[in-house]
């Protein structure tokens, strides 16, 4: 098993340890000695006496796998409200199939929502704290519902003593300034879609989409004192200079960014092994432009790069990744439960329904029993706590399974966990 | 040590006896939602 992983960042060069979490500043030659690359024999004499110190320290150990005993607690945390399924955009990279998901265009009325969150509550347990994202499809386009569903949910949440905290996921379209108003008053969070430069945005999601766009989301963002969101886009083949498309962002006035590899398995736009080198040289360039704003005083978050080695998840949570199926469903305007928004659809996988809750109950047991050491590959990886396995629904797609993680993904997030590792270390010798 | 510096001392492994009280959101790996991801999240506790 991989315990251990050394990089370079910059002219830095760091050392990682897996089981502890704990990251290393280390001198070139140890890098290379560890990567089994020919060094002095003095310099090696030190580097295996500062190595033997480690691993006295506990370090770079090859113990056995960390493997806690899972509690099921087969409680609801979390629902995904598919409120719309239907979209005034037609983005040609859309896994939802521009709105459907491959039914019908229609929305969600709010007897099926109110019974989502009935369900939600009665299956919480003793949680206090529960989330729903509102998302599409455009879920503005059935913000009557929305509203609805909100006071609904506060007043009935607050009756059993918990709290719902909301979500919505928007393009912006509709957005005007009483759909602003509404948002910002009720505290919902938001992400906002938008993938960067002008040309970058509109290609694939539109002609003049951005400039209908722009200003709703700086006008929200503002409204909020640039709290409570993210701005989240998409980078695909056609712009693998997207530092640039950050950097775009940053300069319209958002702080808090997201910007994810397409997924998908066809278009001219679709990510492949053979882009990974560009990519991973990107990432870099967006290293370098994270530590220059944040060392300017100006900063913005970058969703990937805000990793946290002291106070993160513990263990058995980063075994059993991220809920779906399990804790966290999908419903759909019919009131279907899927595992997640991206399984809505696809065969196999309709888990219930908010009126009987969930009935296939094996599926959700499997769901939530399966640990990252199942998944192919993951145990020998050196990244496999900061991805617990990585995505169900994209492995599913790429490969058919649940069990074998898309490889692409995973060097994606190899590389961003470098880089966020890298940030961090430089950031702490320079004492910010 | 000389060559090799200590940085951050993170202390994951000690979480496999006191952790798992799942009080913590759900997160998501393919990075649709704000809850994600899993290396990004903070301990409830």
């Amino acid at each position: 098993m991989k315990n251990w992983h050394s990089f370079k960042l910059f002219d830095k060069y760091f050392l990682f340890d897996v089981p502890s979490n704990s990251l290393f500043n280390i001198e070139a030659a140890v890098h290379h000695y560890l990567q089994g690359e020919i060094t002095s024999s003095a310099e090696r004499e030190q580097i295996e006496a500062d190595l033997s110190e480690l691993k006295a320290l506990g370090y770079l150990l090859e113990a056995p796998e960390l493997e806690p005993e899972l509690k099921l607690d087969s409680i609801f945390k979390a629902l995904c409200l598919h409120i719309s399924h239907d979209c005034n955009l037609r983005c040609q990279y859309c896994f939802a199939d521009t709105g459907p998901f491959g039914g019908d265009r229609e929305q969600m009325s709010y007897e099926v929502g109110q019974a989502a969150l009935d369900l939600l509550l009665k299956e919480s347990g003793k949680r206090e704290q529960l989330e729903v994202d509102f998302f599409g499809g455009e879920p503005l386009l059935n913000l009557e519902v929305v509203k609805q569903l909100v006071a609904y949910g506060r007043e009935a949440a607050t009756a059993v003593g918990k709290r719902i905290n909301f979500t919505l996921t928007t393009n912006g379209i509709e957005l005007d300034q009483a759909a602003q108003a509404f948002l910002n008053e009720a505290g919902i969070q938001m992400v906002l879609s938008l993938d960067g430069r002008p040309e970058v945005n509109d290609r694939l999601r539109g002609a003049n989409c951005y400039q209908r766009i722009v200003p709703r989301f700086q006008e929200l963002v503002a409204g909020r004192n640039q709290q409570n969101y993210y701005l989240r886009g998409t980078y695909t083949a056609y712009n693998l200079d997207f530092t640039n498309d950050v950097r775009h962002l940053y300069e319209l006035g958002f702080r808090e960014i997201s910007l994810e590899p397409v997924v998908t398995t066809a278009g001219d736009y679709q990510l492949k092994m053979e882009h990974l080198p560009l990519i991973e040289q990107e990432y870099e360039k967006l290293a370098a432009y994270y530590l220059e704003r944040k060392l300017a005083g100006d900063p913005f978050t970058f969703f990937h790069f805000e990793v946290s080695l002291e106070h993160g998840p513990c263990l058995p949570k980063r075994l059993t990744s991220c809920g779906a199926g399990f804790n966290y469903f999908a419903v759909t305007p019919q009131g279907d439960l899927y595992p997640c928004h991206q399984f809505v659809g696809r065969t196999g996988y309709k888990m219930g329904n908010v009126r009987e809750g969930i009935t296939q109950k094996e599926l959700r047991q499997e769901f939530g029993s399966t640990t990252l050491y199942q998944k192919k590959g993951c145990a020998e990886c050196w990244s496999r706590f900061y991805c617990s396995g990585g995505c169900h629904a994209n492995a599913e797609l790429f490969n058919q399974s649940i069990y074998h993680p898309d490889e692409l993904g995973c060097a994606l997030q190899r590389k961003r966990l470098e880089c966020a590792l890298g940030i961090k270390g430089i950031l702490m010798e320079q004492n910010v | 040590m000389k060559l090799v510096k200590l940085l951050v001392q993170g202390k994951l492994a000690a979480t496999v006896k006191t952790g798992g009280c799942g009080e913590c959101k759900n997160s998501c790996q393919s990075a649709c939602k704000t809850s994600c991801t899993v290396g990004n999240q903070v301990c409830q506790k």
